[in-house]
């Protein structure tokens, strides 16, 4: 019962964090980007246009939720929520300090690789459910997309846990020593890459290509469907940007403490900026020459780096 | 948009199944279009089998309204016709009227239309490539290509007083002599100019991914190039070095030093680089010609109010940002001509669309409509 308890009121914390993380990244996104050209982003909502995106939600919630017509209608309405939920629930698992996360399991890592992945039932359902050629077309770029880039993504964590000897994320955390740093490097870069094609982003928003497809499998969402996929879209940043900040770079290290979590969410911005840095820079990939990176590139290379790290385990 | 089930055909593979083709309705409303331009594209899986343009969304009937006004009155329209070029059209069409009733312009009118032109062209240009960027999810590089282009829209509007239709060049001459100050104006931003390029070209064309988008994308070979009438840097992009400055040279244009890029692939990558070194070769002629321009008249002096040109007919050409751009007039001794014809550059080279679409797949053909860079206000007219 207590158990019930605790999921319920994890829920509504990730459910109220990515969507405070929603509202930062937006804004953060808006903001880099515009530096990045040339101009300023958002500024007269608020201090530095920081209300900018409740604004902006205010407006999506009050909007007409649109049912398309030729719409299989359930699947329609579902799917958005079968694309977040499993987002949010993979935040459970990411350990925040020293052996402290949300859910503490055994097998956190996997779980965290695993969980996410469901969501492409939720893109093949708004893709499929929406009846119209555009969404059908971006569903199906972004399940292919999302299955293939599950392999170097969990390769790439694989070194990790090989050094660490454990999929408990919290364990993981206490064993990290510096040179995993540059040990693990290749691997962390594959993890990157992947990531931000599983998530479905620039360089790799193939499944939403807006000068293609317009907006891909949610160009009949309207209003708060819409804006939860949206949340779900920076909820995967922040996900991918804490577990590569608490896996790859250590987490909180070199602080401990309270000052550890700071500088794991330091970490996390880092990476989240890169990740829009990349987005704002790079022109979109094909779909053929997508699966050529994956399978011909990022795979082998997190191969060689696990190859690699286990090598290097026995001699430690 | 819905799935028309009535257009669909059924086909069965080798094993027996039904296989069917989407027939996927691209525009007229569409992020990729540039303009109204509706699409067809008939898709197996993601490869394009058949691409049909339907053009006619912006047809304003330019051609007939130009025979009920006076000729002076027509230079507006021609602003119409390419409204990311107006110079050309407006140039185009005074060379038809100087032709057909033997007008003469001042040397610095040429000089200033050379000038305008040539900064059109990088104008043009930027667009062209700015587009190219966003077609293929790179938007920063259309924001970057959007403020060169600025900073040639700013020197229009201190020109001409308007941003995007100037009703600058007029028969025989040009409407107003450049402000005090703007010729250097025009000289710092040209100055400037090469190293933006550059710029873009790093930014960009140096990129993998861009490369990896545009490199063998619609590849066109001269033959086809010379047999479907293409022109401008989609001709140029195949390696035809057809460009009218130099085959057939008109204003001032022999006075100048420039080079002619020519590809050597004819697929987009080389369409598109052609574009942006047909730009800095524009900067030199805009260098050359500020050297050169001297004070002066920019109207021919006795001008009547009301041109009545003699019956008979004329055409001239000249080389736009899209490519070979003609006008062609009958005059039957009244005010108003009695027909324009427009040859436009853009309704030529989209022809080439099913051409060049079928095999590719669904991301490149709106990469390949935009490296054929039509503006739907000329091919519609």
């Amino acid at each position: 019962m207590s158990g019930l308890l605790w999921g319920m009121l994890f829920g509504l914390l990730a459910g109220t964090a990515i969507a405070l993380a929603a509202l930062f990244g937006v804004w953060w996104e808006r903001k880099v980007a515009g530096r990045i050209q040339m101009r300023f982003g958002p500024q007269e909502a608020g201090p530095a246009g920081l209300l900018q995106t409740l604004a902006d939600t205010i407006k999506l919630v009050l909007k007409e939720d649109i049912t398309p017509r030729l719409a299989d209608k359930r699947l329609f309405r579902v799917a958005p929520l079968v694309v977040f939920t499993p987002v949010a629930m993979s935040l459970a698992v990411i350990p925040f300090a020293k052996g402290w996360a949300p859910l503490d399991t055994s097998v956190g890592v996997l779980f965290f690789l695993a969980v996410p992945s469901i969501s492409v039932l939720g893109i093949l359902l708004g893709g499929w459910a929406s009846g119209n050629s555009y969404a059908t077309l971006g569903g199906m770029r972004g399940a292919a997309q999302m299955v293939s880039y599950e392999v170097p993504r969990t390769l790439a964590v694989l070194s990790v846990v090989v050094l660490a000897g454990t999929l408990r994320p919290t364990l993981l955390l206490g064993r990290f020593q510096w040179w995993w740093l540059i040990a693990t490097f290749a691997g962390f870069v594959v993890y990157l890459i992947s990531s931000i094609a599983e998530m479905n982003r620039g360089p790799f928003d193939l499944a939403e290509a807006e000068s293609e497809l317009v907006a891909g499998y949610f160009a009949d969402y309207s209003g708060i469907r819409w804006a939860v996929f949206m949340m779900t879209e920076y909820g995967s940043v922040l996900a991918a940007s804490l577990f590569g900040a608490a896996t790859f770079l250590g987490g909180g290290w070199p602080f401990g403490g309270l000052l550890g979590v700071v500088a794991l969410l330091v970490k996390a911005v880092l990476i989240t900026t890169l990740i829009i840095w990349v987005k704002w820079t790079l022109p979109r990939m094909r779909a053929d020459q997508l699966m050529r990176l994956c399978w011909t590139v990022l795979t082998p290379i997190a191969l060689v780096q696990l190859l690699i790290v286990g090598a290097v385990v026995p001699w430690l | 948009m819905a799935i028309d089930i009535e257009s669909r055909t059924s086909v069965y593979d080798e094993e027996g199944r039904a296989v069917e083709e989407l027939v996927l309705n691209v525009g007229p409303s569409h992020p990729s279009t540039h303009g109204v331009c509706r699409i067809i594209a008939h898709l197996d899986g993601e490869v394009v089998t058949k691409a049909e343009p339907v053009i006619g969304y912006l047809h304003r009937g330019i051609e007939k309204m130009a025979e009920n006004r006076t000729y002076l009155q027509i230079v507006p329209l021609t602003d119409r016709l390419d409204y990311v070029g107006s110079m050309y059209a407006n140039w185009a069409y005074c060379r038809a009227v100087e032709r057909l009733a033997g007008i003469g312009v001042p040397e610095r009118a040429e000089y200033l239309r050379v000038i305008t032109c040539e900064l059109q062209r990088v104008a043009s240009h930027m667009m062209s490539i700015g587009s190219t960027g966003a077609d293929t999810g790179a938007f920063t590089m259309f924001v970057y290509a959007f403020d060169v282009r600025e900073r040639v829209i700013e020197l229009f509007e201190a020109l001409t007083g308007s941003r995007l239709t100037y009703n600058y060049v007029r028969p025989g001459g040009v409407a107003a002599d450049a402000p005090e100050g703007w010729l250097d104006d025009v000289r710092r931003v040209v100055g400037q100019m090469p190293a933006r390029l550059t710029e873009l070209d790093r930014l960009f064309f140096g990129n993998t991914i861009a490369r990896g988008r545009l490199k063998g994308i619609g590849v066109l070979d001269v033959p086809t190039a010379i047999a479907w009438g293409a022109s401008g840097p989609v001709a140029r992009g195949s390696g035809v070095g057809w460009d009218l400055r130099k085959s057939d040279t008109y204003s001032l244009y022999p006075r100048f030093d420039f080079d002619v890029p020519v590809g050597e692939r004819g697929d987009a990558y080389d369409r598109a680089r052609v574009r942006l070194w047909e730009s800095v070769e524009s900067c030199r002629i805009i260098e050359q010609a500020l050297d050169q321009i001297e004070p002066g008249h920019v109207k021919a002096p006795g001008l009547p109010r009301l041109l009545k040109p003699r019956p008979g007919d004329a055409y001239d050409h000249i080389e736009s940002a899209r490519g070979s751009l003609g006008i062609y007039l009958v005059s039957d001794g009244s005010p108003r001509p009695y027909r324009m014809k427009v040859r436009s550059p853009a309704f030529c080279n989209l022809a080439l669309l099913p051409l060049l679409a079928p095999g590719h797949t669904m991301s490149d053909l709106v990469v390949i409509l935009g490296s054929l860079d039509p503006v739907f206000g000329e091919v519609d007219r």
